[in-house]
């Protein structure tokens, strides 16, 4: 296939993705388009999740502390020091790409489970940090930018003015999370095609091959740390906002890092457009288990279950359902 | 300020870290078993213990002694271990292997939510296996209960390690697990060794689980979670492919988080497991493969 047609296919699904971003809230209800954005918040976090470990093959246990110092960046700003909160998501996202360096400094000289372990330790020792410094975080109160600073929370009030419109605020949200996730989609297709992305799946294919061809691979570890710090972070500012404006320290316990890698793997590592489809795994089947029987522990084994299943019948991922259905009508352009 | 050391005290701590360490070495050599086999962490493995757990202690209420119970779980939970390879592991047995441990993140949500259904959310409180009164050795007061856990988890590795080095079925089982390849080239059937694997490293979970609750007094269905979680970092401590080294960086751990929750007072309950994970995190930035693992050679 043509390198004009392979790029021609990618900006045919992007259009679709987007076209598919402006509709869909016509369709849900409000509380839907709120779970949706969520989702949003996810499919952010999950692409730079599969920078790390589906380009680079570096696993990372602990994203979703990193999405914690994002949404952490988001809510000490907005609460204390009069910012808005929109103006905060790429401040977190740049707070949060210094700490993805830092956890990837280990990755220099692990790998592996080691570095699985490091970056989990990471994850727990998160909640703990959270509550133990509460003059900063509030502890594990946690903060309510309702409570603290409700003009500066956008679409506190229930609905947004932007471009002489009124939107409903969850829509606003659905349309912001969803829309830069597409932005950044985009850009990290940008960073896979270019240089750094075959540095980043050299390192991942070979260390000693990428060593030999030049490649500071050590650099490369850390570099795909950050950039992803960076998407953690902006998804967990923006995770603040469909909280209700609220974060505590409960909200990023290690569950929330490994649902992280359940969805980036459920998604198909190494495929962008099955990310966002890992991120609506994640935020959806643990609500539809929920519905088939609320008895103690039932959810929990109907998701626990979706995931056997779904792994059982596709190893690769929905994405790689998704690039097999594909392949027989592009092998043909 | 010169501080007087309590010697009697110290001593005290240590054998009840060495307790609670044996406890983390038997769910780490666990760890170590399938990791060997199939290069995955079952992150399942607590979860798994903790059923077997709830499985005895039903057996107890039905007025079971406790030592019954333990047997008929543990010989239970072998061949459990087993049904749970050939059913949900075996599929996926030639997938990446982040799939496979995606596979144990879902068994893990699986058998947690298992025991809650099955035994509803109020604590649970478990018979001891051992006599409650200390007993005092050089002028020392120590816990029968902590002396018993050392022993039986000392005990069941040093069978596992018996087994390993002197059957013929440990032979292959070491065989296959070091070269898959070679070994069905001789008549190893290679899949039936990883089931095996499976239901010793569930039977020795069931072990450290039914050891793990009654000091506790009461527990629920995610008391084996920071157990697993001091295992993994015990098993990696010592080398995830070493079963001595995981033992070894158990003890170690369960003795350091004893010390560290005594004598260090800022560091309280909500940081004790953060120190431990950074303690570990310098140990293997200055030895990347553990304290016993095999270091993987890279020229470059």
């Amino acid at each position: 296939m043509s390198r004009v047609l392979r790029v021609g296919a990618g900006v045919a699904v992007a259009a679709a993705a987007v076209a598919l971003v402006l509709v869909l809230p016509h369709w849900l209800s409000d509380a839907r388009a709120a779970e949706f954005a969520r989702a949003g918040c996810f499919f952010i976090a999950i692409i730079g999740l599969n920078l790390v470990t589906g380009y680079t093959g570096q696993i990372s246990l602990g994203h979703g502390a990193l999405m914690a110092v994002g949404a952490y960046t988001t809510a000490i700003l907005t609460a204390n020091h009069g910012f808005r909160d929109l103006w905060t998501v790429p401040l977190a996202g740049l707070v949060a790409a210094a700490a993805g360096f830092v956890v990837g400094l280990p990755a220099r000289r692990l790998s592996g489970l080691y570095l699985a372990l490091a970056t989990f330790a990471f994850a727990v020792a998160m909640p703990a940090l959270l509550k133990r410094f509460s003059g900063l975080t509030g502890g594990s109160q946690g903060i309510n930018l309702f409570d603290k600073a409700l003009n500066r929370s956008t679409g506190a009030l229930g609905h947004v003015h932007v471009l002489g419109r009124t939107l409903a605020t969850n829509d606003f949200l659905f349309y912001l999370t969803w829309g830069i996730g597409l932005v950044l989609a985009g850009a990290a297709w940008l960073l896979v095609r270019g240089r750094v992305g075959r540095a980043f799946r050299a390192v991942r294919d070979s260390e000693v091959a990428a060593a030999s061809s030049g490649i500071n691979t050590g650099f490369y570890k850390m570099l795909a740390f950050g950039i992803s710090g960076f998407y953690a972070g902006v998804g967990g500012s923006l995770f603040v906002l469909v909280s209700n404006w609220f974060v505590s320290p409960s909200t990023f316990g290690f569950d929330k890092s490994l649902l992280l890698i359940v969805g980036a793997v459920v998604g198909g590592l190494g495929s962008l457009a099955g990310m966002a489809v890992g991120a609506l795994f994640i935020q959806f089947v643990p609500g539809w288990s929920a519905n088939l029987s609320s008895a103690p522990g039932a959810p929990s084994v109907f998701f626990g279950a979706a995931i056997v299943l779904v792994m059982i019948m596709l190893p690769a991922g929905l994405g790689g359902l998704f690039r097999r259905l594909t392949e027989p009508l592009t092998r043909r352009l | 300020m010169p501080v007087a050391i309590d010697w009697a005290g110290v001593a005290q701590q240590v054998v009840s870290g060495l307790s609670s360490g044996g406890i983390y070495a038997m769910l780490a050599v666990a760890l170590v078993l399938i990791y060997r086999a199939t290069g995955v962490v079952n992150f399942a493995q607590g979860e798994l213990a903790m059923f077997s757990t709830f499985v005895a202690w039903t057996l107890t209420q039905h007025g079971f002694g406790y030592w019954t119970a333990f047997v008929v779980t543990v010989l239970a939970s072998f061949a459990a271990g087993i049904a749970l390879e050939r059913t949900v592991i075996r599929p996926v047995e030639r997938s990446p292997v982040l799939t496979t441990a995606i596979v144990t993140i879902g068994l893990f949500f699986i058998v947690n939510g298992a025991a809650f259904w099955i035994w509803s959310p109020e604590v649970k409180s478990m018979p001891n296996a051992f006599s409650t009164r200390p007993i005092r050795i050089a002028g020392v007061a120590f816990s029968i209960s902590d002396l018993g856990i050392i022993g039986v988890s000392l005990l069941a590795v040093l069978l596992l390690w018996l087994f390993f080095r002197f059957t013929k079925l440990g032979l292959a089982m070491r065989a296959a697990a070091l070269n898959p390849d070679s070994s069905r080239l001789t008549g190893i059937r290679v899949s039936w060794t990883i089931a095996l694997g499976w239901g010793l490293a569930t039977a020795l979970g069931a072990v450290a689980g039914l050891l793990a609750a009654p000091p506790l007094g009461s527990f629920d269905q995610n008391f084996m979670q920071p157990i697993l979680l001091y295992a993994f970092a015990g098993a990696v401590l010592g080398g995830i492919d070493s079963a001595l080294g995981a033992v070894i960086g158990s003890l170690a751990l369960g003795v350091f988080l004893n010390l560290l929750g005594t004598y260090v007072s800022w560091v309280g309950t909500d940081l004790r497991q953060a120190a431990a994970l950074a303690v570990i995190l310098v140990v293997l930035l200055v030895r990347p493969a553990g304290l016993l693992g095999t270091a993987v050679v890279r020229r470059v």
